[in-house]
């Protein structure tokens, strides 16, 4: 990582206050191309503030967003999503009665072409059929049986993956991942770890923001530690040990500078 | 994936269940609760089946062309009805209002034309828009006033009902007195033995096109996700207020044409009628597999429902069961329709 590349999304200087509260108090963040940047912090360290500006649930007081250089104003999820920023939630955001393609196309579905689609309002399903089928086998989820199955009918990880399938398939510049394996098993947490892994591999830089230290440092380039509402600094997985980390996120160790 | 060694992935699923798919051997009963899941519409169909065969046994007259056009003139009403009910209980909800809606839409189409001189047509499309917002008003306090649909339609069933007496002066209004495009839908048509009324086929053509609307466009998809989960829907960029209250507005929508048959029906426009619609709507729903807690249901499944109802009633009269039975033997099929849709939903790969 060099410090000549522009950064594909950056943040500079963001406040967010709720009344006396700062949530956060001009943080910094870069996040370079094809990179996995993790987000670590201690609770009420800003995380998740600094997280909903970048994706457009929160409107910040004061600082700016650069995507590709250029500055942004998100007004809503909506704003963020159009200019190619995918967000995949902990909650296991996907309708469980639908099936994978209706979740993966959900929100934007495809018309069929011509007066079907333009006056009847007829939904192409075997395009976005194809389409869904595609994308889960571009990103190695190949054992689901039939893309016409129901959400509901997979287990955790699955879903996790569904998730993730569908941020890849839609979010051109940038994946967000808010603890997608917090509400997952080992194994399957494995599975969804080697899913990010091969969205970064595709080209699509991820930021994941997680409190699982031994996921943070197996799959992070780099980590972004926040702490007080500002960005304490930014260390490598190589630089550091999870034990200087987690000091350094808590306040028992002074952080070192930045890395770029 | 493939397995949990880092590195590349293995694209080519072999044939053995691998990485993220663990199946379990089935048991029958599991199998019959994944191919019911699968397809929902199963269930009702073959509830429907059974019913119309273990009749046909029992009496003679239950197979002919006459009495089954007669099933499906007493089906008419409730499967309109019970259509614009699947809609709300689609989206999780449920609709209290449904009768109220439907009885005061036919006095006012019948009191327009007769108290006011109001032509036919003219009458006809001023009683649907009156119920078409009979159900926006439901959908605007289930939407900005952010009240429980159960709450919200017990208000307005009150609130509509007693508007009804008012307008109506508690008096029927008699088909001969109105305008012959109000009792239309009343009118019969035979194929062969089978005589069918207009309403029958506004009714089809009703499921039909909701059929296709639920299925094959982005809002039918949007309808089920909010039922679902209304939280992922719109995280997933949904504006899920506004397709909760398209649904609480075409269901209205749906319940003044119910209205118009309703008139064909009964040959009248009567105040008094109609509080028994609540509930025989929401059991045609609930037979026909449409789950109450929201996102999984078809409209198909509800005309099942319905017919499952009319048959019931007529295949037990012909029986000679005593009339107090019947409600005893729908009620008894809905506590295991409801029971069978609870154990359809705990299923899992």
């Amino acid at each position: 990582m060099t410090t000549t590349r522009t950064p594909v999304l950056q943040a500079r200087g963001l406040v967010k206050r709720y009344g006396p509260v700062t949530a956060i108090g001009g943080s910094d963040l870069e996040l370079y191309p094809g990179e996995i940047l993790a987000i670590i912090g201690d609770n009420g360290a800003g995380k998740t503030s600094l997280i909903k500006a970048l994706c457009g649930a929160l409107i910040p007081d004061a600082g700016e967003i650069l995507l590709d250089g250029r500055p942004v104003h998100f007004r809503s999820p909506m704003d963020a999503r159009r200019a190619g920023i995918e967000t995949v939630y902990q909650t296991l955001a996907v309708a469980p009665g639908l099936d994978i393609a209706d979740n993966l196309f959900l929100g934007r579905e495809e018309r069929k072409p011509g007066i079907l689609g333009s006056v009847f309002r007829m939904l192409d399903r075997k395009h976005m059929r194809s389409e869904a089928q595609r994308h889960m086998t571009d990103l190695g989820i190949t054992t689901l049986q039939n893309i016409g199955q129901a959400v509901e009918s997979l287990s955790g990880g699955q879903r996790q993956g569904v998730a993730v399938a569908r941020s890849a398939a839609f979010g051109s510049k940038v994946v967000i991942l808010d603890e997608p394996t917090a509400a997952l098993g080992v194994r399957e947490g494995n599975r969804v770890l080697q899913l990010i892994r091969d969205v970064r591999d595709r080209g699509l830089p991820v930021i994941l923001i997680s409190h699982n230290m031994p996921h943070v440092f197996e799959l992070a380039d780099r980590i972004h530690i926040q702490r007080l509402g500002r960005r304490a600094t930014v260390i490598t997985p190589q630089s550091h040990t999870m034990t200087e980390a987690v000091a350094i996120m808590t306040g028992a160790a002074e952080p070192p500078p930045p890395v770029a | 994936m493939a397995d949990d060694t880092p590195g590349p992935v293995a694209t080519a699923a072999g044939p053995q269940p691998h990485g993220f798919d663990e199946r379990r051997a089935d048991t029958p009963l599991q199998r019959m609760q994944h191919v019911l899941h699968a397809r929902p519409i199963l269930g009702p169909l073959a509830v429907l089946l059974l019913a119309i065969i273990a009749f046909s046994l029992v009496s003679g007259r239950f197979l002919t062309a006459a009495n089954l056009g007669l099933v499906m003139q007493q089906v008419t009403v409730i499967a309109v009805l019970a259509l614009g009910q699947t809609l709300v209980i689609l989206t999780a909800g449920i609709d209290l209002s449904v009768g109220a809606i439907a009885v005061f839409s036919s006095i006012i189409m019948a009191n327009l034309a007769t108290d006011l001189g109001v032509p036919g047509v003219p009458a006809l499309l001023l009683g649907i828009v009156c119920g078409t917002a009979m159900g926006a008003f439901n959908g605007f306090l289930v939407t900005r006033i952010a009240l429980p649909p159960f709450i919200v339609t017990l208000g307005t069933l009150s609130i509509f009902f007693s508007l009804n007496s008012v307008v109506s002066k508690s008096e029927t209004v008699r088909g001969t007195d109105m305008p012959s495009i109000l009792t239309w839908t009343g009118t019969t048509f035979p194929i062969g033995d089978f005589r069918i009324t207009y309403g029958s086929i506004i009714m089809l053509l009703l499921f039909a096109f909701f059929y296709y609307a639920l299925g094959y466009t982005a809002w039918g998809r949007h309808v089920y996700a909010t039922g679902d989960d209304i939280e992922a829907a719109r995280l997933a960029g949904i504006r899920t207020s506004r397709v909760l209250f398209s649904v609480y507005l075409v269901a209205g929508l749906v319940y003044a044409v119910g209205a118009w048959v309703l008139i064909g029906r009964l040959a009248s426009a009567s105040p008094n009628v109609g509080i028994e619609y609540n509930l025989n709507s929401i059991t045609a729903v609930v037979l026909g597999g449409t789950s109450l807690f929201g996102g999984r249901g078809l409209v198909l499944g509800t005309l099942v429902g319905a017919l499952i109802v009319g048959v019931f009633q007529n295949g037990l009269q012909l029986a000679g069961v005593d009339v107090v039975w019947q409600g005893f033997a729908i009620g008894l099929l809905v506590l295991v329709a409801v029971s069978i849709d609870q154990w359809i939903r705990k299923v899992r790969a």
